[in-house]
């Protein structure tokens, strides 16, 4: 039975597959069939069908492990001596780790502005116009691929070939550098603007997120709204400057904190792209390499509570921004 | 997946009754008003541009991908006119070749999404219906936990995770990794389901309570019908993360060519054969076909679930 842990041809794999979706279904249709057949079954034993499974999971895998890495980061590296905040101050004080933390500021400040920005006006440009639904997609697509497709194709865009002879570029960023006359760049090396090639990627990815919503947001702008404006003479900048912007207001709230927070934990572009060399990691890298790599377990878990401490008061500021806009309403 | 709250900010086009009438339909009007901006020359040049940043990327990898080696190394994909040669001889090596074997990492992203999307889904559905219809003590403060649950980056949990999987004698099996992507998947997937059945009418409930209906026939028969297209925007959701996923194989699942998906192979094939575009660029597309046909087929529902829970709620 040693196929049921470790299969190794195709068939095996296929039929553990099915094994593990029969086991969970069977599993599961048991508690359901208890349910519904023990009559006068009381609330609590119904309510620990329906929700036990899932409390168990969650313990297990979000609350208590969340917890352990909380404690974690206040011990050493082998987790057996307490070092109080050490492991923070190290994250914070030494020179690697503030230009991870200075990278990280970047992209959580410039992704979701750039993203959110190209969005809105791809939105507003294509909203209406004949071939909205088809420009729609060509936007959107990148959201389909993995970050690491992602990584790959613009890795392919910024290739470099030394601008020497015969030699031609295979990238096409640097080849429009050349036809321009400009000598070729080392766009992923070259620091500190490797960084912001980097966030390029990520924009590439959500801005396609941000159109879909804020599209759907524009479209639902009370027509009233719109025509009023235009009776006081509103056009173009103007509608979209003092009517459409402020309208669709909690909607960019919503897209901007989304972003951030995706922005905050990516790490697939950074590892395919530089693999963090070149002063371009990022925590939720650094966090990544020191746990697995370096075996600074401590430091690991301090730079993860870091990211969750960062994710806080993005979510705060969602929420506060909700509840004003439905107090509005 | 990220953390979305609970609002209505956005109305669906056709939910709009307030409407005053008129001879032109609302598209028709907004068609009317919008036409001066885009025949301005500024407008659709900007438009377009984007539209081609946002493309040629991909276009010009695939193009590549289909180019032979030497070629590739030499020139430009852009001057596929004047070398109008092509092969499938890329696709073939990364495919079988006994370097990359990406088939066999094919196979395993199939095995690791499908329990992945299936076993989520399934347990939020239940455990939405619970904190929906099932009225019962504290149920208010659980689901609030649950909520608050999404917040947590996944990140945090990686380690104990582990070393627990690793006491288990299951580290670098499917079984830990289906589990992982199972529990990260909950709060965000019972949170959508539980809005989506929130909206449902409860005297349809109240109903087939009368006619004697318990909780499971309910779920079966009167809800889980209903919700359908809610599931299926899930679904694609959870199946594009898992598909897609990096960090969740690469640490429970390690690089072995027993578990690691695609992700993880394509990531590598970057480290350690950076320059060898002919495998990168066939390798990058055989990982996103299968997501590329699943977001073009069923875009739609994407979409709907997009709106569902970023913008409705």
């Amino acid at each position: 039975m040693d196929w049921l842990l470790h299969p190794d041809t195709t068939p095996e794999k296929l039929a553990l597959m099915l094994v593990a979706i029969l086991l969970f279904v069977a599993v599961m249709g048991l508690i359901l069939f208890g349910i519904d057949k023990i009559k006068r079954l009381p609330v609590w034993a119904v309510v620990l069908g329906f929700l036990g499974p899932t409390v168990l999971f969650l313990v297990f895998g979000l609350l208590y492990p969340g917890l352990r890495t909380v404690r974690a980061s206040f011990y050493d590296n082998k987790g057996r001596e307490f070092v109080g905040v050490d492991n923070y101050v190290r994250a914070f004080t030494e020179d690697q780790f503030q230009i991870v933390l200075r990278n990280t500021l970047l992209w959580v400040v410039l992704v979701p502005l750039l993203a959110t920005f190209i969005g809105l006006v791809y939105a507003v440009l294509v909203d209406r116009s004949r071939f909205e639904s088809f420009a729609k997609t060509l936007i959107f697509l990148p959201m389909a691929i993995s970050l690491v497709g992602a990584s790959i194709i613009w890795k392919f865009v910024y290739e470099y070939r030394p601008d020497q002879g015969q030699i031609q570029q295979i990238g096409l960023a640097n080849q429009i550098l050349v036809w321009l006359g400009l000598p070729p760049q080392q766009f992923l090396l070259d620091q500190p603007a490797n960084t912001l090639f980097l966030i390029a990627v990520m924009v590439w990815i959500q801005a396609g997120f941000a159109m879909t919503v804020l599209s759907a947001a524009i479209k639902a702008i009370p027509d009233d709204i719109v025509e009023a404006a235009r009776l006081d003479g509103l056009h173009g900048v103007g509608m979209f400057r003092y009517i459409t912007v402020p309208s669709i207001r909690p909607a960019l709230v919503v897209v901007l904190t989304t972003i951030a927070m995706a922005t905050l934990k990516v790490f697939d572009i950074v590892r395919t792209m530089t693999g963090g060399n070149f002063n371009t990691s990022v925590v939720a890298y650094e966090f990544y390499t020191q746990s697995f790599r370096a075996q600074q377990q401590g430091l690991g878990a301090a730079l993860a509570v870091l990211l969750f401490v960062l994710v806080i008061p993005i979510v705060v500021y969602n929420v506060r921004q909700l509840r004003l806009a439905e107090e509005i309403r | 997946m990220t953390v979305i709250p609970p609002t209505t900010l956005v109305s669906e086009d056709e939910g709009d009754t307030r409407k005053v009438p008129s001879k032109l339909s609302r598209a028709d009007r907004r068609a009317l008003a919008v036409k001066g901006k885009i025949s301005s020359p500024w407008a659709s040049g900007i438009a377009i541009v984007l539209a081609i940043l946002w493309t040629v990327p991909t276009f010009g990898l695939f193009v590549t991908s289909f180019r032979p080696r030497a070629e590739i190394r030499t020139t430009g994909w852009w001057t596929l006119p004047w070398n109008p040669e092509l092969t499938f001889d890329n696709y073939q090596e990364a495919l079988f070749g006994s370097s990359t074997s990406l088939s066999t990492f094919f196979v395993n992203s199939v095995v690791i999404t499908l329990p992945a999307v299936v076993i989520p889904i399934s347990l939020a559905l239940l455990a939405a219906y619970a904190f929906a219809w099932i009225e019962f003590k504290g149920r208010n403060l659980l689901f609030v936990a649950v909520f608050a649950l999404q917040v947590v980056p996944i990140q945090v949990t990686l380690i104990p995770l582990l070393s627990q999987y690793v006491d288990w004698g299951l580290a670098g099996s499917y079984w830990v990794v289906w589990l992982s992507h199972s529990i990260f998947a909950l709060p965000l997937a019972i949170y959508l389901l539980h809005n989506f059945m929130k909206d449902i009418p409860a005297s349809l409930v109240e109903a087939a309570r009368v006619d004697g209906a318990g909780h499971v026939k309910i779920f079966f028969r009167v809800l889980l019908p209903l919700l359908t297209p809610a599931i299926a925007s899930f679904a694609i959701f959870q199946f594009l993360w898992v598909w897609n996923d990096l960090l969740v194989a690469l640490v429970f699942a390690g690089g072995t060519t027993d578990v690691a998906p695609l992700t993880v192979r394509v990531a590598e094939l970057a480290g350690t054969r950076g320059s060898q575009w002919h495998l990168l660029s066939a390798g990058a597309f055989v990982a996103m076909v299968v997501p590329l046909v699943v977001f073009l087929a069923l875009q739609r529902y994407f979409v709907r679930g997009l709106l569902g829970g970023a913008v409705k709620g």
